[in-house]
């Protein structure tokens, strides 16, 4: 690629973060992946970053040692590179400057990503996920809700879905009257039935207008979905925005900050965390000062209300924003998730995703960043909406069926371009950049990795005595997410990981319930007849199917070698871990895929020793 | 010392014939307190708990206990110890209603009928959880339901633990000088002290020690040969005093030609302000060998701002992260873990010997020293080692746990040397069981019910501040060992760790404030509901015992396969 002047330099140093330490390596440029592999002869770790995860390159100016690179990346790793040679560190600066701003969305490494699928593969991956048969799941279409055609070529609303879901007595002048009354066409429609009581989930955007105007179609429209509940003819509006000067006394204001606000916040949790040496009032100042966890608890509050609402007034609701495509995603999505256990399954968990994120048009490309932005775009939105729900898993950890690296996993991913399921801002570019003929579905990719995300604690019995989920929102419940937002700072996290203890006797378990039966039936077979028997054939247990190695669950179990030779905090010596075999840092899924690793002579056992810091919990 | 904690038995209404004992000899100690009970019994008292639904019942005040009991079969009872009781809140309205905050940070409600019966029963509360004297705590009246198989008095005596030592190193003796605790009234009678120094140079050596906390061992590394000892604050005063016999006792636990490090638990500032009231540090020149290390620990306060804002209902997290951060709590977490990595890491890394101490040498020093034992030695993670520990370097090493522990977070008195320096302990012990979940014996629970036990207990294991002190209450004769109930086999299941695997190597830590966590299973412990946090660790022990147990059916299977094999092979062989 003309991008890149300087495909490899070598003894660069990579800094850690928190310590004087450092370990020397070849820094290797390719078209998607900026490498580091570690040039030691016992082990050689080796760190990928892919291009589209870099969130922004330094240069910091040159030391007696060299020349400082700071790469900062979406997915919260911070890599600190020292490269020699000044020119060399330029070359790479430039380079990854130009590589990681795509004008198109061509250039994203979905186009160019090949699993070494067939086309019916590709295809069966983007089946996986079927919305109509989600509100077939929810009992829609029913005697009170019908699918309309409205939007069958998104005339009405461009960033809607074509399929839509709307009262049986909103007829088609109501909808588009109603259309033109909200911002952006965003009329109100039906994300969520709950069908014990008929009460239903709504979403559109604010109304164009102020507080004065009227408008006879829009108001029709909420009669409509009144109307539809035959149980609760009172209907919420939430607004999910803080109260300000047009309010109406219908209205209920949940007081989520808007997505510069939440950028902003963001930003400073960041920059305490990443401090060196931080004393405990730093950081819990620092917490406190960034306001994340009071976002992330107005989230959780909103969605609380709407569950609220919904479950036990029977009440139908409304929520809007202002668009309708980030705080109101945010509030719909949670709610959901805490009225219906199906969300909290791994499929159910897709399903959410695609129907209240990707279909309803959340702006993945703007706010991830995909395509040469506007800062002012960019926003966590839903990375706060995938804490919000570890948040639950902390609170209630038999209700989920997946663990935290199923959402780590997922945003990863968001960010990573990689597969086309969160590229672009509606289905309509979506569907003009034919992604689904392209690219690969995500979702296929996640389920055939599905073991590692298990939560080995997950009882469905507990979903079906708590359908509905009733977090406390005491203060102290909501904890900094550290294996989110440290996930590559591998000396923060515990050394040992139950989570990944239990889930491989889980997996055991079910291997050695499979050669108790084989050896009963043997048993019996010789207790019944005389035949002779084979020799040797010593029943030997099954070996575990190795799983796929691109996973950050893949590890083997934490080597006790590694727990000894961790060091602590920014006390700790300067002496290296001692690692026997290779070891190699996968970032996201992307790496073994990659056509690199035939490069590397790989050996045999590969340790995935930054993988298992990733594992941790 | 808990509800229902002393005796399961005793929460359904089904008495035993020990219980039937029990109650005649409560009884004879009714009569004891009778002056200090006024109402013994109350009927139609109401309890308010978090989290659990109220209860009804007759309100029973022996001299020991206040319990209430329901009459119904399967309702619980609760039994309170009095020396649990931290403070009480009188509040009278149309009922009167006592508050009742407990040492284990337990807030409870009473709902009493008629004034005079409340008024009552709080001043007999408010008297009989400030007795005085030692002997008639609980411990001395409490008999055991359970036959006491291994004396906890007897298991870890310092015969026992220099034997150990003996077999790695030569380099040590036993010294008997403080036999009749003359030279130093908070150490034990024996002391492992270098072989080279003799008993007049250690008594000398204690004159220029503050309490006569002469540098003794607390810890040898048999990795490297490498020491760890402790002492209290040299007496320097402002003209700079110094002690040969000091200074020949610390090199004498140097090899030749090696450095080694004094970690001072105060910062710099504090030990120089200590010259003035007769105490200070050691100088540069009078120990060259020796590189010291300030680290700073002051404890106060803390844990009643960290209670007070767990206890605070209001829903806003800056609130909470704030009042958090002011309590200080999590933050002397931190620095007492960093210093005892710090120490750890002297001895393991830098192969250095270190000598610890702060003031006193029985807070701060003790925390450090006992830490530092369980990163560098796996044996102080099991559950044995652990208990071995805890009477080495507390109980025996003269934590003074009468004053530290006579209130914890709701006291409202002045203070009188009340520090939570054990809770603390227990909560770096418990970040370190965290971030090694498999490498620990024992669980959480095992270090929850120490902080009871340290606080309020039926057991004389936690009485006194020094083995001086314990051996004139005669609590070896006259009290259970809290070791001789832990250990029993029954007791003994509930405090094991279903993950532990042995892990023979030094472990470090994170000191991180990101790797700290607070302690929600005793700060939080009675403020939320842990239903779904219990089950679902029921289900992790569930999958671990299935894998066991599966283990051993492929085992048993096998062996029987094989031996069907041996038994038809001769057969079908002509």
């Amino acid at each position: 690629m003309e991008h890149i002047r300087t495909p490899k330099v070598e003894q660069v140093k990579l800094m850690d973060r928190f310590s004087n330490k450092s370990v020397t390596g070849t820094l290797h440029l390719t078209a998607t992946h900026l490498i580091f592999v570690e040039s030691n002869s016992t082990s050689s770790q080796e760190i990928w970053i892919l291009h589209h995860h870099i969130a922004s390159v330094e240069k910091l100016s040159l030391t007696t040692t060299g020349c400082p690179l700071l790469i900062q990346c979406r997915n919260f790793r911070v890599v600190h590179f020292i490269i020699p040679r000044e020119r060399d560190c330029h070359d790479v600066y430039s380079s990854l400057l130009s590589l990681l701003r795509p004008v198109s969305y061509e250039e994203l490494y979905a186009f160019s990503y090949n699993p070494k699928q067939n086309d019916q593969q590709r295809e069966e991956g983007w089946q996986l996920i079927d919305l109509a048969a989600e509100f077939e799941r929810m009992g829609v279409p029913c005697d009170q809700w019908q699918l309309t055609d409205v939007n069958r070529d998104y005339k009405v609303c461009e960033t809607y879905p074509r399929d839509l879901y709307v009262p049986i007595t909103a007829s088609k002048p109501i909808i588009v009257g109603s259309s033109k009354f909200r911002s952006k066409g965003r009329f109100p429609v039906l994300t969520y039935f709950y069908q014990e009581k008929k009460a239903a989930v709504c979403r559109c955007s604010q109304p164009l207008s102020g507080f004065s105007a009227r408008c006879l179609e829009d108001e029709h429209m909420l009669q409509a979905i009144s109307k539809a509940n035959h149980n609760n003819r009172c209907i919420y509006v939430m607004d999910t925005r803080p109260k300000d000067n047009y309010s109406n006394i219908r209205f209920q204001f949940v007081g989520i900050e808007n997505i510069h606000v939440m950028r902003g916040s963001l930003q400073k949790l960041l920059e305490v965390i990443g401090m060196r040496s931080l004393s405990m009032t730093d950081y819990l100042v620092g917490m406190e000062n960034s306001g994340w966890l009071r976002h992330i608890k107005a989230i959780m509050d909103a969605a609380i209300f709407l569950a609220k609402a919904v479950t036990v007034e029977g009440a139908s609701v409304l929520v809007h924003c202002s668009d309708g495509w980030d705080r109101t995603a945010q509030v719909c999505a949670l709610g959901s998730l805490l009225m219906d256990p199906y969300y909290r399954t791994i499929k159910g968990f897709m399903v959410l995703v695609e129907k209240d994120w990707i279909s309803f048009g959340h702006k993945f490309a703007d706010r991830c960043d995909q395509l040469d932005p506007d800062p002012k775009e960019v926003s966590p939105i839903f990375t706060q909406f995938l804490e919000c729900v570890w948040q639950l898993t902390e609170q209630f950890p038999q209700a989920f069926e997946f663990s935290e690296w199923f959402l780590i996993q997922i945003h990863e991913h968001v960010h990573s371009c990689q597969f086309g399921n969160f590229l672009c801002n509606s289905p309509r570019q979506r569907e003009d950049l034919q992604l689904k003929e392209r690219t690969y579905s995500l979702w296929a990719h996640l389920l055939r990795e599905k073991q590692n995300y298990l939560n080995p604690v997950y009882s469905p019995k507990y979903a079906e005595s708590h359908p509905v989920l009733e977090p406390s929102t005491q203060a102290y419940h909501f904890r900094f997410w550290r294996n989110m937002y440290h996930q590559y700072d591998r000396s923060m996290h515990p050394r040992q990981s139950i989570l990944k203890h239990v889930l491989t006797l889980k997996e055991t378990n079910q291997e050695l319930e499979g050669t108790v039966e084989a050896l009963k039936s043997k048993l019996q077979k010789l207790g019944a007849s005389t035949s002779p028997l084979k020799p040797h054939t010593s029943p030997r247990g099954r070996t575990l199917p190795s799983r796929p190695k691109s996973l950050i669950l893949g590890a083997p179990p934490v080597s006790l070698k590694e727990a000894d030779e961790e060091l602590f905090g920014e006390e700790a010596t300067e002496d290296p871990p001692v690692c026997t075999g290779a070891q190699r840092t996968v970032e996201g899924s992307s790496a073994t895929e990659n056509g690199y690793k035939e490069l590397m002579n790989e050996p045999s056992v590969v340790t995935l020793e930054f993988g298992v810091a990733r594992m941790t919990c | 010392v808990a509800v229902l904690r002393q005796s399961g038995s005793s929460s359904v209404c089904n008495f035993s014939q020990g219980e039937e004992e029990e109650k005649v000899w409560r009884q004879e100690e009714i009569m004891e307190f009778a002056e200090l009970i006024k109402t013994p019994r109350v009927d139609g008292v109401v309890l308010h708990r978090p989290f659990m639904p109220k209860v009804e019942g007759t309100l029973c005040l022996t001299g020991h206990h206040l319990i209430l009991s329901s009459r119904q079969d399967n309702t619980e009872e609760l039994w309170l110890l009095h020396a649990n009781i931290d403070s009480i809140e009188k509040r009278f309205g149309f009922l009167g209603t006592i508050i009742v905050k407990c040492k284990d940070l337990r807030v409870i409600q009473l709902d009493i009928p008629g004034m005079e019966e409340c008024f009552n029963i709080a001043s007999s509360i408010e008297a009989l959880s400030t007795l005085d004297s030692l002997s008639l705590m609980y411990p001395f009246f409490y008999r055991p339901l359970f036959e006491v198989i291994e004396d906890g008095w007897q298991l870890f005596v310092p015969e026992d633990a220099f034997k150990d030592l003996e077999s790695m190193t030569d380099e040590w003796r036993l010294s008997e000088v403080n036999k009749d605790f003359s030279v130093c009234p908070s150490y034990p009678s024996l002391l492992t002290v270098p072989k080279d120094i003799d008993d007049e140079s250690l008594c000398k050596a204690a004159s220029f020690r503050h309490g006569g906390r002469f540098p003794v061992l607390s810890y040898y590394h048999k990795n490297n040969g490498m020491v760890m000892m402790r002492a209290a604050q040299p007496l320097t005063g402002t003209n700079g005093r110094r002690c040969k016999e000091d200074e020949k006792l610390i090199n004498a636990t140097l090899c030749a030609g090696k450095r080694g490090y004094i970690i001072d638990t105060r910062t710099i500032t504090v030990a120089q302000q200590a010259k003035a009231r007769g105490g200070g540090f050691e100088q540069e020149a009078n120990y060259p060998q020796w590189r010291r290390i300030h680290k700073s620990n002051v404890l106060q306060e803390s844990l009643i701002k960290l209670v007070e804002a767990c206890s605070d209902q209001s829903h806003s997290v800056e609130r909470w992260l704030s009042k958090l951060e002011a309590s200080n709590w999590q933050s002397h977490v931190k620095e007492i873990l960093t210093t005892a990595c710090l120490a750890a890491q002297c001895i393991d890394r830098e192969g250095a010997s270190v000598l610890v101490h702060g003031t006193e040498g029985t807070d701060s020093t003790l925390q450090v020293t006992s830490l530092a034992q369980i990163l560098l030695d796996p044996a102080c993670r099991t559950i044995r080692g652990f208990q071995a520990l805890i009477e080495r370097e507390w109980l025996q090493a003269g934590h003074p746990f009468q004053q530290r522990c006579a209130q914890s977070a709701h006291s409202n008195g002045k203070l009188r040397g009340e520090a939570p320096v054990f809770l603390l302990f227990l909560d770096s012990v418990w970040q370190i069981l965290r971030q090694f979940p498999c490498s620990f014996q024992f669980n959480e629970s095992f270090l929850v019910m120490l902080f009871e036990h340290a606080y309020a207990s039926q057991f004389g294991t936690f009485l006194g501040s020094s083995v001086a002190e314990r051996e004139k209450l005669q609590l070896c004769q006259k009290t259970v060992s809290l070791w001789s109930w832990v250990n029993r086999p029954q007791e003994l299941e509930r405090f094991l760790n279903p993950l532990y695997e042995p892990n023979n190597l030094v472990i470090w830590p994170s000191v991180a404030p990101q790797s700290l966590l607070l302690w929600e299973g005793v700060f939080l412990r009675w403020n939320r509901s842990t239903k779904c946090l219990d089950e679902a660790y029921q289900e992790m022990v569930h999958i671990i015992e299935y894998n066991k147990e599966l283990q051993n059916k492929v085992n048993s299977l096998r062996r029987q396969l094989a031996e069907l094999e041996t038994e038809d092979r001769p057969l079908q062989t002509p």
